[in-house]
This record gives structure tokens, C-alpha cells and sequence, in this order.
């Protein structure tokens, strides 16, 4: 059985960073190969997406083939939306086939967000169902519905988790049933309201979850005070204090403040005691990440075999 | 009960634009709660069809008539004389008296004038919400009688999504999140532990999913 490379930099203790690329709304590999050489080197995998917000982009598993070609892990994102469990169950099998072995199960956006908003949410599973399944497939080698694979898989489960959504009572509760169903690694959603992620943590502590997996902290660096704000407004889940984009605001240069965010974030991260590492969402502003791993003093990353 | 909603004027006529005798049929249940398919609607949409027939140019001769029940057979012989006098029926109860329509009265056409939108109850006046999609395992016994599968949008059994914030749900700040509701009630009665467990994942062949479904009780058949 052989380990992903993100597996090994979590079990060797060693602060991870993980990005993030976005497929193309269209067939151009040129574009995924493009933003996979940017991330190469600077990032121990790379999350694709599956048809994030509900638009209809690339597959995510396709797209995972071509970055994972160039010598880039690929984490492949798998929702809940778009397919059934045969559906589910077959894109692992086949992109296990192709040699991705990260895979993180989200329930994905409601298609009403999307550009195919007359289209039907399949919500066959849900992202905790969609947990236990893979880990069931792998431990058990078994299909949901019983039937034995032919043959064993090796798959490194991940899972979201967003300190951001209410109710914030539950949201710890929530990571544990996605532990208590199999998760590997969680990566969180993008953290501005720093205050509140540390209240998130202190409770994740409590219930002992740091020691059972590695939490991944969600950073976006910040381009501008318009991308603020319509975070702050539009996006679900989501929380952007007023101080961050003042912040922005009264910088003269704000791509640059946004970097300066991100990276005393990132050194902040560091010091709380369970967060693992950092996973990077700079998606259309891939070219900004080397910048922010060095400055953050996470480069070089660690090299395994 | 069974919510519904009349069909918009103009559908209704483009449907019927070939007859010339129509029988607007009510129903005297759910529908004639919610206001969309009893008596009265039934009347007006006749009248409302007349006018708009007449002002064309093409008038059309429209009666109106309700059953207590348009989902049972046995109610529909009330209406057996203007059914068979009638071109074609306009039914304005749900999708099940439509069908039993087409079922009773074979040789003529029964066509809906209203869309079926839901299981539901009324919240306050004029506004109704649903909550129940006759999935065919009711799990309300796990998650304090508010039904997932019906009000959160994404049918999850281990909810909330990472999308629910302030009560509400992603899709629309107009729906509460079922899961929200769920959590908030389980703190109120010292259960939240209940949602540690992890569900499996649903069984949806009692469902719609398993295809069309029958239920036979041979203790009550003759
Ligand atoms: S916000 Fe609440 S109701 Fe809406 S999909 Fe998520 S859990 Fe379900």
C-alpha cells in the first residue's frame, strides 16, 4: 500500500500546505498545466475542485489525471450533488485506477447557485454518508450496498469542515461525526474571523479531535476590498469581519495588503496547538502562492522516497 | 394536505383552445383549504375562461361543478351527466384527482388546471410550507419532528451543511435550515449527543425512487 505524499508530510509531523485549482470552464489541459507548474513545488497536493458553486466546469478526477502527470498530487473533490452512490463509487474506483489517492468528500453547493440552476440535486448521500462509504471501501473493501471489490484500494479520506456556519454549538460535534465516520485529514473553510476559528478550535481540543486527525486551516488571500465584501455578503458560510477589509481599504496597495493577511495568518495558524497545516484557496491568483509558502517560512517542502 | 396552485389563465386556455364545451371540475378537500381548487375557484376560473373565450372570439360554453372528494371514485358519479356532456374536463383538484379522473371516466380527458406543489400545512395566512415527501420511512423520531428530508434542501440525514448560517438556509434566506431548527430543538431538550451518531446512508426504495409504489393490506381488502 502505498502512502499519498500529503499523507506522509501529515504523519511526519511536518506544517502541510495544500492548494487549490479550479478545472476550466472548458476542455483546455494547457490551463490545469498552467496553474498545476505554478503550485509545483510549493504545495504537498493540489485540491480540485468539482463543479465548485455548482457551475459546470472540467472534471475534477480528469483534471487530477493531467496535474498528477506533471509531477502534481492531486486531491480530487467529490460532492454530493451531481451523482448517486453508483456514480460515487464508480469515480473512485476509477480514480484510484488513475493513481489519485486523496480524495475529499464535500456535500457541495445547492445547484440553484450554479449555472444549471433547473438541475436536480442528487443528494443520494450525504458528505458524512459519502465519509463511510470511501473508508468502507477501503478497509472493507466492500461497495455500500455489500457487494466485495475485486481487488483492494488505497485512499486518503478527507473532509470539510466550516467553523464559520451556524449552528456554532454544533460545528465541533460535526468534525467529530466526520472523524467518528472516517476521516483522514479535514481542510477548513477560508478563515478571516480569526477570533472565531480559535473558539472553534479550543472546543475541537476538548472533544480530544486534534489527536485523531490532522485539520488543514482554510486561508484565501485577498485581492481586493470588492472580493471582500461580496464574501462577505454573498458567499454561504462565510464570515469577513469589517477590520479585514478596513484593513484592505486603507492599504494603498491591497493585493498586497491582502498577501500580508494571508501570511501573518499563516504564522498565527502555526502557533495553535492542533491546526496541521494550511490549504491554500488562491484560485484565479495561483501565481501569488510561492510568494506567500516563503514568506510564510514554509518553503522548501519536505521530499519523501 | 395537499397543496396546490391554480395554472396560470393562459395555460389553461391554450390547453382547452380546441373545445368548445369545458367543465371546470373542484375538489371539495385539501385543495378547497388551500384555496386554489374548491367551489369558488372553480367558479371563477369557469367565468374567467368564458371572458377571455368570449373576447377572442371564440366562445365557449363552461360549467362548473365540485366533488367532495375528486380522489375516490365513487365521488365522481356526481358529475357523470356534465362530464359526459362536456368536451373535455379541467380538473382543479391535485395530480391524484386528475388521474383518478382519466381512471373513472376513460372515454373522456380529464387535464390538470392546477400544479400539484406539495405536502404541506399552512404557517400563517396565505402562506404554506411543506414538509413531507412521502419518503416511506419517516425518521421524526430522530430528529425532534422536523423532517429533514422534506426542509433541508439537500435531504441530509447528518446536517447541517457548511452553507447554514443564521437559521437560515443557503438556498434562500426565505427557508429556514431544517438543520438549524433540528439542533436548536435537540439544545432545548438536552439531546444534542443524539447527533453524534453517525446515520447511514438512506434507504430510498420505499421512496419514489423505488418506483411507482402500491400498498396493499390484505386485512382490509374484500
Ligand atoms: S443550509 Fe440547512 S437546510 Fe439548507 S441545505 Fe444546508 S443543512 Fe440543509
Amino acid at each position: 500500500m502505498t502512502k499519498s505524499n500529503l499523507q506522509k508530510v501529515l504523519e511526519s509531523g511536518i506544517f502541510a500546505v495544500t492548494g487549490e485549482l479550479g478545472p476550466p470552464k472548458s476542455a483546455e489541459r494547457e490551463k490545469v498545466e498552467h496553474h498545476a507548474k505554478i503550485l509545483k513545488g510549493y504545495v504537498d497536493a493540489v485540491n480540485l475542485t468539482d463543479n465548485q458553486t455548482a457551475i459546470v466546469r472540467a472534471s475534477s478526477i480528469a483534471c487530477g489525471k493531467i496535474i498528477l502527470d506533471l509531477g502534481v498530487e492531486p486531491n480530487i473533490q467529490i460532492t454530493c450533488r451531481d451523482r448517486n452512490r453508483i456514480g460515487i463509487q464508480s469515480d473512485v474506483l476509477g480514480a484510484v485506477a488513475l493513481g489519485i489517492k486523496n480524495i475529499l468528500c464535500i456535500q457541495g453547493d445547492h445547484a440553484s447557485f450554479g449555472n444549471e440552476p433547473q438541475a436536480k440535486n442528487v443528494n443520494d448521500l450525504d458528505s458524512i454518508n459519502l465519509i463511510s462509504t470511501l473508508k468502507k471501501m477501503r478497509d472493507e473493501q466492500e461497495l455500500l450496498g455489500g457487494d466485495k471489490l475485486e481487488a483492494p484500494i488505497d485512499i486518503f479520506i478527507g473532509a470539510v469542515a466550516n467553523p464559520f456556519a451556524d449552528p456554532f454549538e454544533y460545528r465541533a460535534y460535526r468534525l467529530a461525526k466526520k472523524v467518528a465516520a472516517g476521516a483522514d485529514f479535514i481542510q477548513t473553510q477560508a478563515i478571516y474571523d480569526m477570533e472565531r476559528f480559535e473558539r472553534w478550535m479550543e472546543k475541537v481540543r476538548e472533544l480530544g479531535l486534534h489527536k485523531k486527525v490532522p485539520i488543514l486551516a482554510g486561508i484565501i488571500p485577498l485581492k481586493s476590498v470588492g472580493a471582500a465584501r461580496y464574501m462577505q455578503k454573498n458567499v454561504a458560510g462565510m464570515i469577513v469581519p469589517d477590520h479585514i477589509i478596513d484593513r484592505l481599504k486603507a492599504a494603498e496597495d491591497k493585493k498586497a495588503e491582502g498577501v500580508n493577511i494571508a501570511v501573518e495568518m499563516i504564522k498565527h495558524l502555526q502557533t495553535i496547538e492542533g491546526v496541521a497545516g494550511v490549504h491554500i484557496m488562491a484560485v484565479a491568483w495561483e501565481e501569488i502562492v510561492p510568494e506567500i509558502v516563503k514568506r510564510a517560512g514554509l518553503y522548501p517542502r519536505p521530499k519523501f522516497d | 394536505m395537499i397543496v396546490g396552485e391554480r395554472k396560470p389563465l393562459a395555460e389553461i386556455l391554450k390547453a382547452i383552445e380546441p373545445y368548445k364545451k369545458v367543465l371546470i371540475l373542484g375538489c371539495g378537500e385539501c385543495v378547497t383549504v388551500c384555496m386554489a381548487g374548491g367551489d369558488k375557484e372553480a367558479r371563477e376560473t369557469a367565468l374567467a375562461l368564458s371572458i377571455a373565450r368570449r373576447k377572442a372570439g371564440n366562445p365557449l360554453e363552461v360549467k362548473s361543478h365540485t366533488v367532495e372528494r375528486q380522489c375516490e371514485f365513487e365521488y365522481l358519479e356526481s358529475a357523470r351527466q356534465m362530464v359526459e356532456e362536456a368536451d373535455v374536463v379541467v380538473s382543479l383538484a391535485c395530480g391524484v384527482g386528475v388521474q383518478t379522473m382519466n381512471m373513472h371516466y376513460e372515454d373522456k380527458q380529464t387535464l390538470p388546471g392546477l400544479n400539484t406543489t406539495f405536502m404541506g400545512m399552512p404557517v400563517e395566512s396565505g402562506v404554506w410550507m411543506e414538509n413531507c415527501l412521502g419518503c416511506g420511512s419517516c425518521v421524526l423520531e430522530e430528529t425532534m419532528g422536523i423532517c429533514p428530508i422534506a426542509r433541508c434542501s439537500k435531504s441530509m440525514l447528518n446536517g447541517p451543511c457548511g452553507g447554514s448560517q443564521d437559521g437560515k438556509c443557503e438556498v434562500s434566506k426565505d427557508i429556514d435550515c431544517a438543520w438549524h431548527l433540528i439542533v436548536e430543538r435537540m439544545m432545548k431538550f438536552n439531546k444534542l449527543e443524539q447527533l453524534q451518531e453517525v446515520k447511514p446512508p438512506k434507504d430510498w426504495t420505499p421512496s419514489h425512487h423505488g418506483g411507482p409504489r402500491k400498498m396493499i393490506r390484505e386485512d382490509v381488502k374484500l
